[in-house]
């Protein structure tokens, strides 16, 4: 249990998709003007990445000890069906939300976080409830750091930036002071 | 879509559409592997294979190609080549290959080439297609080095590998770490900005009618 623990904590934090392996960061620059949108934006990451590793944990289970060389494809075809099908549920359930969140709902599928998951966890090796965790543990590291940065952006919408800064390089700067931040819980694993 | 020249193709994604530098794109390779000029320069390679190769192979297909899959049948073209990168440099180069990790399997969702293919290869004739894919890969290689040129020159204090300062040079560690990515992908695009908008920030005197109209004379003297 402990073990699970601290795979949820390390993918959350220590080793944060976003802000310390820069997986997905097309959604972190890009929907992360509003807080309440990116809150939305993390709900929706957190589920398809509990779904591709459920999925990818089946596939490496049953289908590709066959068929290595398959993995990589195997996997992107997954996803995008997946993204497909979140994307229909959402504009069915909620079409204010599909509309907040506009081109990156679609863009799910080339978000590397979601592919990056069911890569990491084949590396791993992680069983099925080890990927459940990894992958609860991602999503809330990417709706934290989507959430941070929103938050932050917000307040510079009011400040006096100089204007030669306002756009992807103040992002960028900010999302780097974010990630030096992140870098103290390093010392957590330090035992 | 207007029409272009095969030049035009061929040199506008080197720097003044740069797929990373301008456009944002395939922003997690450019940053996750740029800690050091080899790793940089192994990724440059690597993605400028696939988005050639898969360029070449979807303007090929493109009359085949149903309008309703077309995102899912470039991405499978895609995942193929990348497939086989990995292999080959798993054969070739085994010490970068672990080097880059999984990162060598995510050129596969790099919008950058996924991009490229929407926007250009499918509907463009094969060599137009190569052009494209050739400009638009060697942006990409060119902000490649420049990122994990800095990276490493600061943080490590050496260029592929060749030490330039002299022993007492303290390494800045935090370049080659996650934040140095951020940091300098950031002071490039600020210094991008200033570049771009040098001429436009002076102050512009206010215009009367008068001196509009007088601008017919500016532009006959040669001015603009």
């Amino acid at each position: 249990m402990g073990d699970l623990f601290w795979i949820l904590i390390s993918a959350m934090v220590v080793n944060n998709f976003t802000l310390a392996l820069f997986l997905g960061l097309c959604p972190f620059m890009g929907v992360s003007q509003r807080v309440a949108t990116a809150l939305r934006m993390g709900g929706a990451n957190i589920f398809v990445l509990v779904l591709t590793s459920l999925a990818a944990w089946f596939l490496n289970r049953f289908i590709l000890p066959g068929a290595p060389y398959l993995r990589l494809i195997s996997f992107i075809v997954v996803v995008a069906s997946l993204v497909q099908i979140v994307e229909m549920t959402v504009k069915k359930l909620s079409p204010k939300l599909f509309r907040e969140l506009g081109i990156f709902l679609p863009l799910m599928t080339t978000n590397c976080a979601i592919l990056g998951l069911a890569i990491f966890q084949t590396n791993r090796g992680y069983g099925l409830v080890q990927g459940l965790f990894f992958a609860v543990g991602a999503g809330l590291g990417l709706t934290l750091a989507l959430v941070l940065m929103a938050s932050i952006r917000e307040q510079t919408e009011l400040s006096a930036v100089p204007a030669l800064a306002r756009g992807m390089g103040l992002v960028l700067i900010l999302a780097g002071t974010l990630s030096l931040a992140f870098m103290g819980f390093a010392g957590l694993f330090s035992s | 879509m207007r029409a272009t020249t095969a030049q035009q193709d061929l040199l506008r994604g080197i720097w003044r559409e740069n797929p990373v530098l301008v456009q944002l794109l395939g922003l997690c390779p450019a940053l996750a592997v740029t800690n050091t000029v080899a790793n940089g320069i192994a990724m440059g390679l690597a993605s400028f294979f696939v988005l050639v190769c898969s360029s070449i192979l979807v303007s090929l297909l493109r009359h085949h190609i149903p309008a309703e899959v077309r995102i899912t049948a470039y991405i499978l073209i895609i995942a193929t080549f990348v497939t086989l990168v990995d292999m080959l440099l798993a054969a070739i180069v085994p010490d970068i290959h672990t080097a880059l990790g999984a990162f060598i399997a995510l050129i596969v969702v790099n919008c950058m080439i996924l991009g490229r293919q929407e926007s250009f290869a499918a509907k463009r004739p094969v060599h137009r297609a190569a052009l494209d894919a050739i400009g638009t890969g060697t942006g990409f290689m060119i902000a490649m080095i420049l990122l994990s040129g800095v990276r490493e020159v600061l943080g490590n204090g050496t260029f592929l590998g060749f030490p330039l300062f002299g022993p007492n040079f303290e390494p800045w560690i935090v370049m080659i770490l996650p934040p140095g990515g951020f940091f300098t992908l950031g002071v490039l695009m600020l210094t991008l900005a200033w570049w771009t908008q040098r001429g436009v920030r002076r102050p512009q005197p206010r215009q009367w009618p008068h001196q509009v109209v007088s601008r017919d004379a500016a532009t006959a003297a040669g001015g603009d």
